[in-house]
């Protein structure tokens, strides 16, 4: 589902350095990205999703070589394929629950919005556990209520990929295990990839495979 | 489609942001169109009133409170002439005098006190009811029988000049004996008259009971063969019947009964040179004014005072668009996590700046739509609105 070689990404005014030889993750598979604060997990993450480019190496996703798709084609390629869930949930406080789930339909020409999304949107939304909510703003609802939304709105356009960065990071420890219970179940039931930043080594156990990000600094030291 | 929705659906959730930015472009329109829909109303109504009224006769003084009196029935009352004044013109054979003795109120509205020339000068037809034939009766403008509800067979009470005025003027009780048909001018607020009856709330001509057929000798302080003087308790009338409409009589030379003014209709232009000239004289104590000249006057001032209203509004003006634009700059940044969000998610910065741009436009349409609303209410009642501010 992912393969990575040779990529050489740096920022030019700064002295960060990402380097990859090589990288895979097959289809299905759950990952966890580990390391320290600053390594480049969140950079992996926007690199594969195309929001930036590194210029050198290649990125492919999906059987798309990312870094050759122009400016928009990347971002059509990200919205149909790319599933985001992020640590603040990153909810848009002026819509309801409804609303925000199928967002992504509304921002971009890439997906319709037809009646048949809606009603896929409800039935997301009752799987998780928050069909009772759709008309509720954000704001009104509990951080997992809120993480449970941000995942049905990563989830409804069946993304080949869920991008999770550090998801779970704003939740106690209760919810934590409730939301990745729920993230893990959906990505089995879409048939999806799951590519997860986090912190928390006690989650760790529960993905198939733990990348530290240590080994592409070590890489670069080499 | 989406973009608009979206842009409605924060519009709607940030109200009180919304309705202040409404609120803002809103007055930026509303104030110097209404105010140009006002004085052009006002400029019609201070012309047209003008220019029908050919000469005016009053008291040597303030030109502008004589035609501000007698044609657009104002509070300020010019200093009193006498009705010599309209025998005078009378005696000339050079015009038609209309006397008028605008001073007094019935409920807040004018009592104009005038003869029936007054109604086809002035072209005036009754709604309904009749013209005025007996003392103490009145005929109603429009205005005034829509406000307070009155109808032919109604009375309406005088009002005094001043409520200290405990030993002066009393109420008078008149009949409403007919109501004009709206004119859209001054003269559906008047309470019109008979120069009489205007007299008889002054307590010019009075009514009492005969003193000479008195049984009750308080009544009377003195008798001899000049005449009864009265004591304060014989009863006098407040209201004017057939039963005691003999009893109202003059006291003393009516030739010097106070008018306010005479609208004079020359015969013809030559004729309206000959006046003109009689009252050029500077020991004359009176005046012959052309309103007309003296309302242009006026409009001048006021277009003056415009010039200065629409500098001062485009800069307020100017800088509420420097705030509205800081204010489009701020919330940009406020939602500069939203915006970096729908980005990621794979929404292109055109779309970005179009749902921005939605935004702009709703609350702009819907300041057109307030503004469009406030400026229809201006132009229905603009007549109303300049009588009440500007004229009266």
């Amino acid at each position: 589902m992912i393969n990575i070689q040779s990529l050489d990404f740096f920022y030019p005014d700064g002295d960060f350095r990402l380097n990859i030889k090589d990288f895979n993750i097959a289809q299905g598979e759950k990952v966890a990205v580990i390391g320290p604060s600053g390594s480049g997990k969140t950079t992996l993450l926007n690199l594969l999703s195309g929001i930036i480019k590194s210029g050198c190496g290649s990125i492919s996703v999906a059987g798309t070589d990312v870094e050759k798709l122009r400016d928009s084609q990347r971002r059509d390629f990200r919205i149909n394929n790319i599933g985001f869930v992020f640590q603040d949930f990153e909810l848009i406080d002026y819509l309801n629950v409804m609303d925000n789930i199928i967002h992504p339909y509304r921002i971009s020409k890439a997906l319709k919005l037809t009646p048949l999304v809606k009603q896929r949107a409800q039935q997301l939304a009752e799987q998780i556990g928050i069909g009772d909510k759709l008309k509720r703003y954000a704001s009104d609802l509990s951080q997992g209520e809120k993480q449970r939304v941000a995942i049905c709105r990563a989830l409804l356009p069946r993304p080949k990929l869920v991008f999770a960065d550090e998801a779970t990071g704003n939740l106690d420890p209760r919810n934590k295990g409730r939301i990745l219970d729920i993230l893990f179940n959906s990505v089995d039931d879409h048939k999806a990839t799951l590519l997860a930043v986090t912190h928390d080594h006690e989650l760790l156990p529960r993905f198939d495979r733990v990348v530290d990000f240590l080994q592409f600094r070590e890489q670069e030291s080499d | 489609m989406h973009a608009l929705y979206l842009a409605w659906k924060y519009i709607i959730f940030n109200k009180i942001r919304t309705v202040t930015l409404v609120a803002c472009v809103t007055l930026i329109a509303v104030l110097p169109l209404s105010l140009e829909l006002l004085l052009n109303e006002s400029e019609r109504q201070l012309l047209s009133r003008a220019q029908t009224t050919p000469t005016l006769l009053g008291a040597k003084g303030s030109a502008l409170d004589l035609v501000m009196n007698s044609l657009y029935f104002d509070d300020e009352v010019p200093e009193l002439i006498s009705m010599q004044a309209v025998e005078e013109v009378q005696a000339s054979g050079l015009a038609d005098p209309i006397p008028l003795y605008i001073r007094y109120k019935a409920r807040r509205f004018p009592i104009v006190g005038t003869t029936i020339d007054y109604m086809d000068f002035r072209e005036l037809h009754l709604a309904e009811g009749r013209q005025l034939a007996m003392l103490g009766e009145c005929v109603l403008g429009a205005n005034v029988a829509e406000t307070l509800g009155l109808k032919p067979g109604d009375s309406l009470l005088s009002s005094p000049e001043t409520v200290f005025d405990l030993a002066g003027i009393y109420p008078l009780k008149m009949k409403v004996v007919g109501v004009l048909r709206r004119s859209h001018t001054p003269d559906d607020l008047g309470v019109f008259v008979d120069l009489k009856t205007a007299w008889v709330i002054e307590g010019l001509v009075h009514g009492h009971a005969d003193v000479s057929k008195v049984t009750d000798d308080t009544l009377i302080m003195q008798r001899n063969q000049n005449g009864v003087v009265a004591s304060p308790k014989l009863l006098h009338y407040n209201e004017i019947t057939e039963a005691n409409i003999d009893s109202f009589h003059f006291h003393g030379d009516a030739g010097l009964y106070p008018l306010s003014a005479v609208i004079v209709i020359p015969n013809d232009e030559k004729s309206k040179t000959i006046l003109r000239g009689r009252y050029l004289d500077k020991n004359a104590r009176h005046q012959i004014i052309l309103p007309e000249v003296v309302i242009d006057g006026l409009l001048e001032n006021i277009f003056r005072i415009k010039n200065v209203l629409d500098a001062v509004i485009l800069i307020v003006g100017l800088a509420t668009i420097l705030a509205l634009l800081l204010v489009f700059a701020l919330t940009i940044r406020l939602r500069q996590r939203e915006i970096n969000t729908i980005f990621k998610l794979g929404c292109s910065r055109m779309t970005i700046a179009y749902l921005l741009v939605n935004e702009i436009l709703i609350i702009l349409t819907l300041a057109s739509l307030v503004c469009l609303g406030l400026l229809l209410l201006v132009n229905i009642y603009s007549s109303d609105i300049v009588r009440l501010l500007f004229i009266s």
